[in-house]
Formats: C-alpha cells, structure tokens, sequence
C-alpha cells in the first residue's frame, strides 16, 4: 500500500506532467529540427511563431465563445486550431518568400540565416504584441478535469489522489495523432522522401529531380502544424503569454539538439528527455521518501537536487553535457 | 578626409538627433540617452570585436553584461559584518570544495588520459561534490539571508572604488568566457549561437536565485557612484553661483527677488541632474575612446591580419601554421571582457542592480542588431550602431506615437482601432528594430559603416 502510495504520488506530480510538457517540447522541437534539416538554419524565431499561431487560435476562441459556438466539454480551441494553422501557414510562406528566400537563393552561410530570423523574431513579436498584447490570457473552456484527486481517492482507497487535466490528456492524444502521421509521412511517402533526401544531400537531391520549391514549401507547411498545435497544447495547459513562448524557444533548442538536431524522431525523444530531465532533477522527493523508508530513516529536507527557479538551467546544462561528450546528439543527428 | 567623409556625416547626424532631443524634450533626457549610447557602444565593441574580427557568434551577451553588474556589487558595496559572521565561514568552506572539485577533475583529467571510465569517475565527483557543497553552504546560506532581510540578507562586498568594479566586472566575464570558450568554441557557428545563449540564460538564473551573493531578484539598490550626488550640489555654494552665472540673461530679467530666487532654485534641481549626467558622460567617453584606440591598433597591427585571415578561411590559416583554437578562446575571453566592463558601467550609471531585468531580448538580440546594423568588423561602424539603434530603440514610443495620430487623424478619437493603436505604441519598437535589421541584412550587408582594409594594389 505503501509503495502505491509513493508510485502515484511520483505518477501525479512528475510523469503525468513531465509528459505533457514533454509532448509540448517535442512539438516545438521537430520544427526546429524539420527547418534545420530541409532549410539548414537554427530558427530563432521559433518561440515568436508558435506564439503567432496560438494568437490566432486565441482570438478565434473569443470569437466563437462570443457567438456560441463550442465543442461542449472539449476546450473550444480545438475548433479554432485549423483556421490558426491555415493562417499561420500563410504567414510563414509570406515570411519565407519575402526574407528567407533570398539568402537561401544566394546560398548565404547558416549564421546569415540565424541573424535573418533574428530580424523576423523582432517583427513577429511587434505583430504580436500590437494586435493582442503582452498580457497573460487564458482561453480553455469545457471540463477541466477527467479525473480528480477526490474522486481517485474514492475510487481506489488510497491517500494519494491522481489528477488527470483533459489537457493533459488531449496534449498527448493530439501529439500522438500529430507525430504518427508526421512520420509516416516523411517515411512511407513520395513527398516525404524527398524531403529527407534533400535534408541528407541538396546537390544528389536537386539532380535526381527534386522540385527544391515544394520541398521547401511542404516544409514550411508542416511547420505551421507543428508550431500552431504545440503552441495551443501549452496555451491551453498553462495559459497564453506571448513572453512566455518566447523563452520556451530556449528548452525547444535544448531538446532539438540533445536529440541530434536534423534528425526528427531525436527531436521528439529530446522534448520529452529535457521534460523528464527538468521536472525529476527539481522534484523535492521528501513525501514520496516518507512513504518508502521506515519512521527511523525519514528525511527532514525536502530532498530536491536542485530548487524549482533552476527549472530551466536543468535542460540547458544537459545540452551543455550533451554538447560536450555528443555533439552530435544522443540519438545521431547532423554533425557539428 | 574624403575616406572618413560618411562616418563624419554619420556622426554628425547622431550628434543632430541627439541636440534635437536635448532641445525639445530636455536635456536631461538627452544626456542620458547619450549615456546609454556609450555604454552600448562598448558592448558592439565587444562582440564586434568577436564577430567582426574573428566570426564568432556569441548570443551569450546577456550573461556577461550580467556578470558585470554583479561585479559592482560584490566590489563597491559595504560589506554586510552579521552576515559574514553568520554565514562566512561555510560559504569560504564551500568555496574552497569548488575549487578542490576543479582541482580533482582537472587531475584525473590529466592523469588518467585513457582511462575507460573517466567520464564516470568525473561525474561521480562532480555528484559526490555537489552533495557535499549543498550540506555545507545551505545552513549558511539560511543564516546569511536571515541578517536584516529587507535590506541586507547578502553577504554584501568590499567596500571598494565602485570604478575598481569596472575592471573587475571585465575580469569576471572573462573568466566565465574562458570556461564557454573550453566547452562550446568547437562547435559550428550556430550551435555556438544557441550554447552561449543558453549558457547566459544558466548565469543569470544563478545570479537571480542566490540570494545570498547579491539579494537575487530582490536587487541592490543605492550603489556608490563615481560623481558627485545631486542633493550636495544643489547645497554647494559654488554649484549655485556657477548656474546663477550661467543664466545671468535670463535672471536679470525677473524683478521680484522671491520669484527670482524660486526660478533659480527650480534651475539648480535641473542643472545638477545635467552635470551628474554629464560627468558619467565624461567617464563613458573616455573608455569608449580608450577601448577605440586599442581595438584599431590591434585590428590593423599583425595580430588583427591574423585574425581576419583565421575568420576567412579557418583551414588556410591553420595550414599556415595559425594555431586557430587558441586565438579563437583569446578573442572570444577579449571580446566578453569588453562586454563585462559595459555590464559594469551600465549598472554604475543606474545606480542600481537588478537581476531579473536581464533578459535575452534586450541584452543579447538588441546589441546584435547593433552590430550587424552598424557594420561588422569596423569600430566606427560598431560605435555608430550601438548609438543608432539605442536611440530608435528609446524614441521609437514616441515616433509611433506621432505617425499613429498623424495617419488617424480623420478618425474618431474614440475609434477602437485608434485607440488599441495608440495603447500598443511602445511596441512599434520591435518592428522598427526588426524591419530596419531585415532591410540592412538585405541591402547592405556589411552594415551602415562596412569594413575596410587597406590592401595595395600591385
């Protein structure tokens, strides 16, 4: 009973969570890795965009909670997510055809392109901030719990409660459905093979008749999936603060390269790597520690390696270890 | 001359818009814009000096302005006796654990090359080490904090100069560049981009959560200054006589000697901010001048050629027998010093140390875009952008604000659209700051003032 009691307590307050924000990161990290591998430049703007998409998804919420339209005990985001995927498509094609294109047509070095989305991040951030704001908002509706820690108590006779958020649920139904069609698409089809033939080899790819504008273009086209969805999945797990989302570029970059950067299925496993890695390091394990040992061996410190402010330092010190003994990534992706 | 003409004219402009400021808002707020023009000027110089002269790309700009500020602290601040006597002797303990951790590994490091499980061993250290440092420091660091903790709770510092802090400021960020440099300089430009930032953003946490080293985000207020207080100016007698001189004209004008006394009062409180001001310009001129003439001298000496030759063509220069590594660490510890030192200044000049305002936007992208902006690999260039960018940076609210009501003029003021327009205006600044960065980037790559080397023609 015991050990039951500490196993959900760990489930509660680091596996459940861990893996959403895991599956939030690994979202945002196949778009970084998909750039980098197909368009070869590290994407600074990458938070600002997944921002840009949630705004949508945001403001469209508003709207149709204001007309009455809703998916009942489903947060009515998920209606909104496809017209903030189509416009975030667009404004990517927009971005790349009018500033991207150029360094990539000129063949300018990797850094240009960095410094480039430097200058996109900036704009994207105006946009954002001029048409919403800075300010926090949260915009789930519909059933917040699927299961609460009352009722699990109940259920199983136990004095830990699990709670289980139907975001935290619909975060890893849609990451799952999102990631198998990602990867059945670049694995089993035409199109997807291209592309990762010309993320492996531009010059063999371009001779044997790849057309590089709609690599290119799908490229940018399953971007704006990845970075709407992530961005909404967290928006609606924790809330809606255009700052927020662009620091979360840091952990995104974190896991992209701990997972081998250009490699995409690394890219997922990193997300959730980095998740794991943050929550397990600043867990403070006292209660859990109280459940296992006997009365005599019971710890009086919170036993936490390292307090919850070092969240953040966590994933980027595992980057660092990685980068020095894997620069390469754990799971082999592009060499440095 | 007809060389230098476009730096002159561009200078000059600066000059102008900077006047225009002083003229029709106030000089006060012209001088301190100018302030931070200078002290962004040296931060470019810094990493201009990385980018420019070597191609390095350090995004980790951040942690070492931090870095900087947290030297001023720990030197200029009166240090805090209960704490010490509280807390001290494990901090000194923990201290010297640091360096015995470095030590060891350092000794395995050397002494068992190969091994198999070194890697392991080292872990187990570092692990076994941290453990250790956490049982010593955290009694006293609960001691520490719990000393006067509205106002002290930190260890406090020397007691020193406050200008001795520059220098240790620039020492500071070298030592943490030295310690980037071994981990993240073999890595592809990009790559190095993301590690030096995320390595900043580790620096500042750290300095935002350690209470104990520098009250966290709890800031320092109140920092010793290297010019003179306003509030003993406006009570020294020859500060009064010197302003009631210098606005002879005006005074003479006014009959009633109440009202007389009352505008030359109200003009002393303005003059005295002005002259603080002025005197910290003083001080920012001459590092950014000092910092000027070396950073020539050593771009056009041999070393600099060395430099320039390694950044063009990696491979060349090494084959020439350039050792490529170690003059990348050299300029990459060059540059962040540099940087440190402006973090120095700028916190000298507030007055103040606040850790939580450290954000990569500000002070990492920001000096970017100066640098690109002004021209990669030219001093002047760099100085120009630094000042350039600041001052849209600043006054962007107000243009905004100007060409927002001039283009709604015909509208409603209590239209919805003009309204959230003009709510939003201080945002105007990033898309200002981006487009103008997309715009250069595109149609003059080398920047406002590019690079030029002197080559013979045969």
């Amino acid at each position: 009973m015991e050990l039951l009691n500490a196993l959900i307590l760990l489930l509660n307050y680091t596996i459940v969570p861990a893996i959403t924000y895991g599956s939030q990161l690994a979202l945002g990290a196949i778009f970084v890795t998909l750039i980098y591998g197909v368009l070869r430049f590290a994407n600074f703007a990458t938070g600002d965009m997944m921002s840009f998409g949630t705004m949508f998804a945001v403001l469209l919420t508003y709207y149709f909670q204001s007309i009455g339209i809703g998916l009942g005990i489903l947060p009515t985001a998920l209606l909104t997510i496809p017209f903030a995927i189509i416009a975030m498509i667009l404004y990517m094609l927009f971005i790349d055809n009018f500033v991207f294109k150029y360094y990539r047509v000129k063949k300018s070095a990797p850094v240009q392109l960095a410094m480039v989305s430097v200058g996109v991040m900036f704009v994207t951030q105006a946009i954002i901030r001029i048409i919403i704001g800075p300010f926090d908002r949260r915009f789930l509706d519909g059933e917040k719990f699927i299961l609460k820690a009352s009722e699990f108590k109940e259920m199983t006779g136990l004095n830990e409660g699990l709670t289980i958020k139907s975001t935290q649920a619909i975060t890893v139904v849609v990451t799952i459905i999102l990631v198998s069609i990602l990867f059945w698409f670049l694995n089993k089809t035409k199109t997807g093979t291209s592309m990762r033939a010309y993320s492996d080899n531009e010059d063999l790819a371009l001779l044997s008749g790849i057309d590089p504008k709609r690599v290119v273009m799908i490229t940018w086209i399953i971007a704006g999936f990845l970075a709407t969805v992530g961005g909404v999945l967290y928006g609606l797990d924790k809330s809606y603060k255009p700052f927020v989302y662009f620091n979360n570029m840091l952990p995104i970059f974190a896991a992209a390269i701990v997972g081998g950067i250009g490699n995409p299925f690394g890219a997922f496993l990193g997300g959730y790597v980095i998740a794991f890695a943050e929550i397990f390091v600043t867990y403070a394990y006292k209660k859990f520690f109280t459940y296992l040992l006997p009365e005599s061996l019971e710890p009086d410190s919170l036993v936490q390696l390292l307090s919850t402010d070092y969240k953040f330092a966590v994933s980027f010190s595992i980057l660092v270890i990685v980068l020095l003994f894997r620069p390469s990534g754990i799971f082999e992706g592009k060499k440095i | 001359m007809r060389k230098y003409l476009n730096i002159i004219t561009a200078y000059s402009i600066m000059m102008i818009l900077i006047i225009l400021v002083g003229i029709f808002q106030s000089w006060s707020i012209a001088l301190s814009i100018l302030n931070y023009c200078l002290i962004s000027a040296v931060m470019t110089m810094g990493a201009n000096i990385q980018w420019g002269y070597a191609g390095l790309i350090n995004f980790g700009i951040m942690g070492y302005t931090a870095l900087g500020g947290l030297a001023v602290v720990l030197v200029s601040v009166a240090p805090v006796p209960e704490a010490w006597s509280a807390g001290g002797f494990n901090m000194i303990t923990s201290l010297i654990l640091i360096l015995g951790i470095v030590l060891i590994v350092n000794y395995i490091l050397k002494k068992y090359k190969n091994l198999k499980y070194k890697n392991y061993l080292i872990a187990l250290v570092i692990v076994f080490g941290i453990i250790l440092i956490r049982v010593v420091a955290s009694p006293g660091i609960e001691a520490i904090e719990a000393v006067n903790p509205a106002k002290t709770g930190f260890l406090g510092g020397l007691g020193m100069p406050i200008l001795f802090s520059w220098i240790v400021g620039g020492l500071f960020a070298a030592g943490l560049a030295f310690l980037v440099g071994k981990i993240a300089l073999g890595l592809r430009a990009d790559y190095l981009a993301i590690a030096t930032l995320l390595i900043a953003e580790i620096v500042v946490s750290i300095i935002k959560h350690e209470d104990w080293l520098a009250r966290g985000v709890k800031n320092v207020i109140g920092l010793k200054r290297p010019v003179p207080y306003e509030i003993n100016l406006q009570t020294s007698p020859w500060f009064i006589n010197l302003v009631e001189k210098l606005n002879q004209g005006k005074l003479n004008l006014i009959s009633s000697v109440s009202e007389k006394k009352d505008i030359l009062n109200q003009l002393v409180i303005d003059a005295s901010s002005v002259y603080v001001k002025l005197c910290m310009t003083g001080l920012f001129l001459t590092v950014v001048i000092i910092l000027l003439i070396l950073t020539q001298k050593a771009l056009y000496s041999p070393w600099g050629r060395k430099m320039r030759a390694i950044r063009d063509n990696e491979e060349a220069a090494g084959a020439m027998g350039k050792n490529v590594v170690k003059e990348h660490l050299l300029i990459f510890i060059l540059g962040s010093a540099i940087v440190g030192l402006a973090g120095a200044m700028m916190v000298t000049n507030d007055g103040l140390f606040t850790p939580g305002s450290y954000r990569p936007m500000r002070y990492t992208f920001v000096i970017w875009v100066m640098v690109i902006v002004g021209g990669t690999g030219n001093n002047f260039g760099a100085i120009l952008g630094g000042f350039a960018v600041w001052f849209l940076w600043v006054e962007a609210g107000p243009i905004a604000l100007f060409l927002i009501n001039f283009f709604t003029a015909h509208l409603d003021e209590a239209n919805a659209l003009k309204v959230h327009l003009i709510e939003s205006a201080p945002y105007f600044r990033f898309l200002m700051i981006g487009v103008g960065l997309l715009v250069i980037m595109r149609y003059r790559p080398k920047g406002l003032i590019p690079e030029k080397i002197n080559t013979k023609k045969i």
